[in-house]
């Protein structure tokens, strides 16, 4: 690229960013085998804008830590199976800007 | 906590805080509950804060408030792949007191505007999560917080928590929105050169401009791009209707860096350094979406009550505005001594009065329009950048025969008919 911006993989992008993760996860897939079964194009791993679901061979991992709580996968999600709540008080995301 | 308050406040974003403001500066007994370490830490807002509403609640805060640059100038760019054409309009009233609206960096903004509110009186608690209402009667009568014994009680509690309002949605006041009813935005701050950025956007000291980007920024998908000049920052961000994401199965954070690389768009960001990235959902539903605004000791107030108008960009403003009428309302029925729906439904009556109630109104059906025929988007942009590129381009060819090729470029008669029909149904949509 043309050098004008570093910062364009989402793992530099989210280096940009303070989280004060909870040791206990805020974000909950229900049921992995509907994700195994039901659901061929794993669509949260793709538009979740902080690659918090990954999909690993049979199940779904679930980084809270990276999460940005915009509330897309909850909404996203085509089978309603991700329980999604805030993280505990002063967890989470810290923006510091924007 | 046993103390009752006269108002509990869930949120301190633009809305909530307002809220607590007017309600705290009338004497009221306020808390404002806030879940991130401050208030701001979980608010994204791509960056234009307009004057009036905010002057509604502290006239001349401009004075005071940390704000990146007045905007003297607004753009929006028909963008295709190697091309844009660009409207804008340049006021230098807007450089002047009392300005149109600003660029502002919320994390800072909104810490400051709820120190205000703590100044009128109000009892700001960081760091802590409403769980759900507390419900007696089949009315609210309180909070209960993920604090040890930390249940909070009040005559009414407003509900300010934002797009993601878990509490109006367990009150049975709206389903869950659906993929098409939000739209999933991604922004990046990036840091340059205070002088660059006047140079490069032409712009004095203290004037700012803003980018409204169609077309290609979204890869034809329903959305925007845009581009913000902060005092020694840009923000860039582009969103789309999360369904429209999922549709084309894009990365939020790739389309990010599409927009950034633009050949057109990454001479304005040359240099510059990411300092922040943000991601955040923006309720777009619009009219048809409200969900029930109050009920028995609840109101529901700026994101979380779906106030945004997508087509303008507005919702901060919405937001303070909504605010403002609540505390207006909390306080009459203090007056009364009644805090049924039947004295609180004067908040809803004041919203849809006013420009809030009128504007979602005007564009209820916008959003949904133009997400059902994306022809706007995909095929119309670039061909008005096509007719823009013939009629502009001198290659000795006559300009009626330069007409003609841009008529012929509009396709058979019958894609003309449609086209002509699209155009009166945007017209229809927006009027």
């Amino acid at each position: 690229m043309s050098g004008v911006t570093k910062a364009q993989t989402i793992e530099e992008k989210q280096y940009l960013v303070r989280f004060n993760a909870d040791t206990e996860s805020h974000l909950h897939v229900l049921d992995h085998d509907t994700c195994l079964s039901k659901c061929p194009d794993k669509i949260c791993t793709i538009f979740c804008p902080a690659e918090v679901y990954k999909w690993e061979d049979i199940r779904m991992h679930v980084g809270y830590e990276g999460c940005h709580e915009c509330g897309s996968c909850r909404i996203g999600c085509p089978h309603e199976n991700i329980k999604w709540v805030y993280p505990k008080g002063g967890h989470g995301i810290v923006f510091r800007l924007g | 906590m046993s103390e009752k308050f006269d108002c509990i406040v869930v949120g301190a974003g633009p809305a909530g805080i307002s809220c607590a403001y007017e309600m705290a500066k009338s004497g009221l007994n306020v808390v404002l509950i806030e879940r991130g370490e401050y208030p701001g830490s979980k608010n994204v807002m791509g960056g234009v804060l307009y004057r009036k509403m905010m002057e509604d609640i502290i006239p001349e805060f401009y004075k005071e408030a940390p704000l990146e640059r007045p905007v003297v100038e607004q753009r929006f760019m028909m963008l295709d792949k190697q091309s844009a054409s660009t409207f804008s309009y340049k006021g230098l009233e807007w450089a002047e007191e009392p300005y149109n609206n600003f660029t502002v960096l919320r994390a800072k903004f909104d810490q400051w505007f709820a120190d205000q509110a703590v100044k009128q009186g109000a009892l700001l608690i960081n760091e802590t999560v409403v769980l759900e209402c507390i419900v007696e009667n089949g009315k609210v009568i309180g909070v209960k917080t993920d604090r040890e014994a930390g249940e909070i009680f009040a005559d009414v509690v407003v509900l300010a928590d934002g797009v993601n309002s878990l509490l109006a949605k367990s009150l049975g006041f709206h389903k869950e929105f659906r993929p098409d009813e939000v739209a999933l935005a991604t922004m990046e701050i990036l840091k340059l050169d205070k002088k660059i950025i006047e140079d490069r956007f032409n712009l004095e000291p203290n004037q700012g401009c803003t980018f409204e980007i169609f077309g290609d920024a979204t890869k034809g998908i329903l959305g925007t791009g845009f581009l913000y000049t902060n005092k020694d920052s840009l923000s860039i961000g582009v969103g789309t209707l999360l369904s429209g994401m999922i549709k084309k199965k894009i990365k939020p954070y790739e389309l990010l860096e599409y927009v950034k690389n633009h050949p057109i768009i990454r001479p304005y960001i040359q240099g510059s350094e990411p300092i922040e990235y943000l991601a955040h959902l923006i309720p777009e539903g619009g009219y048809h979406s409200m969900p029930k605004v109050c009920d028995n000791g609840v109101l529901v107030i700026g994101d979380a009550a779906q106030l945004v108008n997508a087509i303008h960009r507005e919702g901060s403003n919405m937001a303070m505005t909504s605010g403002k009428y609540a505390a207006e309302t909390v306080l009459l029925a203090k007056e009364r001594g009644d805090y049924s729906v039947r004295t609180l439904d004067t908040y809803r009556m004041k919203l849809m009065g006013s420009f809030v109630g009128q504007d979602l109104k005007k564009y209820k059906d916008a959003t949904h329009h133009f997400d059902k025929y994306p022809q706007y988007f995909e095929q119309y942009i670039p061909m008005l950048n096509r007719a823009a590129s013939q009629m502009f381009t001198v290659d000795g060819t006559s300009k009626w025969d330069k007409q003609k090729k841009i008529w012929n470029d509009l396709g058979s008669n019958r894609e003309k008919l449609k086209m002509a029909r699209d155009i009166l149904r945007a017209m229809k949509v927006v009027k």
